[in-house]
């Protein structure tokens, strides 16, 4: 079980995170690169401020890792995200993960960027031109 | 007892602050909810929200120490 998960205020770096899940009993990797959007339902997002309940997001971070592991011959895992301002066309999240088949690779993938979305402690508030809302907060 | 309570998120912005502290009758965390709610009604507002005790997510029935280091999780939206 081989992962690599951290929280960073520094720019995310695509190629690092493909290199690190590389390996010769590897036959695929599937990347996921989150990236910010310049608009939500029609209204102009300037930038995301991400934020994160760091040592519980990383804990909840490596269960998700475990469980995948456990679901799928997963062979390495990363997850690297990003918190702080970040603008439009920046990069909150990258998950990376090697399997000898694609199969797993791409549903190990799916599986751990939907399940981040649910259950890790991290939070974004997006920056509209005429004010700021929590993602989700309310109903 | 008293407990300190960390904040994230709309939290913050609720209590006004990333730590607070929280007076409660009793030791769990349905009765730590109560306390926040009526202090800071906004709570009551939110999609959702959990407790995490010692960085896990806790139950409503949840023992609380004075010592535990306890937060108000609201909705996430990582990624």
């Amino acid at each position: 079980m081989e992962t690599q998960i951290t929280i960073s205020d520094k720019p995310l770096n695509i190629q690092s995170c493909i290199d690190w899940v590389m390996s010769p009993q590897s036959g695929g990797i599937d990347v996921f690169i989150g990236t910010v959007r310049d608009a939500t339902k029609g209204k102009k997002v300037v930038r995301l401020d991400f934020e994160a309940y760091e040592p519980m997001a990383l804990k909840e971070m490596e269960k998700i890792a475990a469980q995948a592991f456990e679901k799928w011959p997963v062979q390495k895992l990363l997850i690297h995200h990003r918190v702080g301002t970040l603008d439009v066309g920046e990069i909150p999240v990258i998950i990376a993960v090697s399997c000898a088949h694609r199969d797993a690779a791409f549903e190990a993938c799916r599986f751990v960027i939907d399940t981040l979305k649910q259950t890790v402690p991290i939070w974004k508030k997006e920056a509209f031109e005429d004010g700021e809302v929590w993602v989700a907060a309310h109903p | 007892m008293k407990v300190n309570v960390l904040a994230f998120g709309i939290a913050k912005d609720i209590f006004g602050g990333s730590s607070i502290t929280a007076e409660l009758d009793g030791n769990t965390t349905a009765e730590l909810k109560k306390s926040l709610e009526k202090t800071y009604p906004r709570l009551k507002q939110l999609a959702s929200y959990m407790v995490a005790v010692n960085s896990e997510y806790a139950q409503d029935n949840s023992i609380i120490n004075e010592t535990d280091e306890i937060a108000v999780i609201p909705p996430v939206s990582g990624g």
